[in-house]
């Protein structure tokens, strides 16, 4: 790992040697289409989100409670081979999250979407971006604000278990529903 | 033919990169039966442990599958220039060509390579060269000497000097470390291009061989950025709501084409101009459209659609109202086209068996596809600047691996590396 570190400070220059940070420090563009300069620490990797839920507001306790145990605790959507249709077995899961998403109007959940790593890298993130968008449409049909929801296609590229059968591919192929701020 | 080219070689290509620790070994899966025997003779050497230049040589040609290189152990002599050689007897040693050389050395960090190809039934010396480097340049010096001698037998410009792009996953669930690196054609002399904790996809070359486009899923979102490989600068070029995909340079390098997302999750294909931002949209289809290739000519895109179905490979003109063609018919699955250098041939995935793999499509015949290889994840083939070979991702032993199969799919290898899961080659240009 020192290597690593290595790399990243040569890369980083000399001006960031003495507060290398860990994190990516992006800035996010302003508006669409707007060229905006990369962070100079290319190599430094960013740390992965938190999946767990997070209630905002005044309810909070009581809808953190609500998540860990119960419906709303269960934040992923399993798909068949090349499908993107909703199984009737997580409709309940997709219904208690609308109901949790349409009563606290303050909450935001990003939908991401993987597929299994059959096939090509690029067509499975429109595969996995197919699968968010089934998850959104069922959401907002229950009332949820478009507002509330952000999508986002991992393709094949983060999968939730290793192996190359069908055990494995069968949990990689999913929605994972992640509450953010 | 006694030309002299005198450069010296870049110290590295990129200069504020180190190396990675971990080496690509190729191994040859399947050879040409009428592989042209030739004997690259050890050269002469300034000192002991000095760079084996003819041992590299005789590694690229024989890896090429198009030549078999005769082994050490059975030269009876080894001479160092034309006028030393005994053609009678490498002759009866079945030995076609042969290459002499010498390293000298004038200064402490100045080499000079000489070499002569020689002819060994007609005894014509076909090439003499001198190449001078510095001592980080000899290998580099030593694929230029490959590649000359590739070139002046089969009549094929040789790809040894060129390098490649990739990307390694590294760790196990739930932390992986995602790398882009960028190495030599054979795999040798691997540097880390950029590094992160989420995945990175689709390296892309820039035609003039500096800089790469790439997806990044830094902050967990996708966005397309392009990066200069000397400085290590790099831009983010692309960070739309939604997906911000498959990055493709013009064959100008003003211009990526893109696969982007309305708000509704529809993928379309984009062409993006690099200095004003300019945007058009090249398709609308509900369809998922996406991996996108630039004809030569920048005047239309190459593309995979389900907009029939499941995927298949289109062409449409970069003009507004020009409608998709499709060019695949065969089989249920193909996608992720790649042009060859002479634009004669369409690269791509298909579905065969079960398994997906390379085949080529001749894009002046009537489309029928060839598939190259046998396995069942074979996936993201690129074609060398030559066009003789394509390289692709493969699985070994459950392992992701890279993987060469010439364009006639006669020879195949692999390229194994010590560690990590190997991905999404992109074989640069020249």
């Amino acid at each position: 790992m020192k290597r690593i570190v290595s790399i990243a400070l040569l890369i980083a220059g000399a001006a960031l040697l003495s507060g290398c940070p860990k994190k990516h420090n992006v800035v996010e563009p302003p508006t669409a289409g707007t060229q905006v300069p990369g962070s100079s620490n290319t190599t430094t990797g960013t740390e992965g989100a938190s999946t767990s839920g997070r209630a905002l507001g005044g309810d909070a306790a009581a809808a953190a409670n609500a998540m860990t145990s119960g419906p709303l605790a269960k934040r992923i959507i399993y798909f068949d081979f090349d499908k993107s249709e909703i199984k009737p077995e997580f409709a309940d899961t997709v219904s208690a999250h609308a109901r949790n998403l349409t009563s606290h109007p303050n909450l935001k959940m990003k939908l991401e979407g993987n597929t299994d790593e059959r096939g090509t890298r690029e067509y499975n993130i429109g595969l996995g971006e197919r699968r968010a968008q089934a998850v959104r449409r069922a959401l907002m049909l229950q009332g949820v604000a478009e507002s509330q929801l952000t999508t986002v296609s991992f393709g094949a590229e983060r999968p939730a278990v290793e192996g190359d059968d069908e055990a494995a591919w069968a949990q990689n192929r999913r929605v994972e529903l992640v509450y953010i701020q | 033919m006694n030309k002299r080219l005198s450069c010296w070689l870049p110290i590295g290509l990129m200069l504020i990169s180190a190396p990675a620790w971990a080496e690509l070994v190729v191994e040859i899966t399947k050879g040409q039966a009428d592989a042209i025997p030739i004997a690259i003779v050890p050269f002469s050497a300034p000192e002991a442990g000095s760079f084996d230049v003819a041992q590299l040589v005789s590694d690229d040609l024989a890896r090429s599958g198009r030549f078999k290189a005769t082994d050490r152990r059975d030269m009876i002599e080894q001479p160092h220039t034309g006028a030393a050689i005994s053609f009678d007897d490498w002759r009866r040693l079945n030995n076609d060509y042969m290459v002499v050389g010498q390293v000298q050395t004038s200064s402490p960090d100045h080499y000079n390579i000489t070499f002569e190809l020689y002819n060994v039934l007609t005894r014509q010396r076909l090439l003499g060269f001198q190449i001078s480097a510095n001592k980080p340049g000899l290998r580099l010096a030593s694929h230029q000497v490959a590649d000359m001698v590739f070139e002046k037998i089969l009549g094929i410009r040789g790809a040894f000097a060129t390098r490649i792009a990739y990307i390694s996953v590294i760790g196990a669930l739930p932390h992986k470390d995602y790398r882009l690196l960028v190495a030599d054609a054979d795999g040798e002399n691997p540097h880390v291009v950029m590094e992160s904790g989420e995945p990175l996809m689709s390296p892309a070359w820039s035609p003039d061989g500096q800089k790469l486009a790439y997806v990044s899923f830094e902050n967990r979102l996708p966005s397309v950025y392009v990066q200069v490989l000397k400085t290590g600068e790099r831009q983010r070029v692309s960070a739309r709501a939604g997906v911000n995909q498959a990055p493709a340079w013009s064959p100008d390098g003003k211009k990526l084409a893109l696969t982007l997302s309305t708000r509704d999750g529809n993928l379309d294909i984009y062409v993006l101009d690099l200095a004003t931002q300019a945007l058009t949209r090249i398709t609308d289809d509900p369809g998922i459209d996406t991996e996108p290739q630039w004809s030569k000519d920048g005047q239309s895109l190459y593309f995979t659609s389900d907009r029939a179905g499941g995927p298949q490979i289109y062409r449409v003109g970069i003009e507004a109202s020009d409608k998709p063609r499709r060019l695949t018919f065969q089989g249920s699955y193909n996608a992720r086209p790649r042009l060859s250098p002479d634009e004669s041939q369409l690269a791509f995935v298909t579905q065969e068996d079960g398994g997906y793999r390379i085949a080529t499509m001749d894009l002046r015949g009537h489309g029928e596809a060839q598939v190259l290889t046998k396995g069942h994840f074979d996936v993201s083939p690129s074609f060398a600047p030559n066009g003789a070979e394509i390289i692709y991702a493969s699985r070994d032993r459950g392992r992701g691996v890279l993987a060469l199969v010439s364009a006639d799919g006669r020879v195949q290898e692999r390229l194994v590396s010590s560690e990590g899961e190997l991905q999404e080659p992109a074989w640069a240009p020249f």
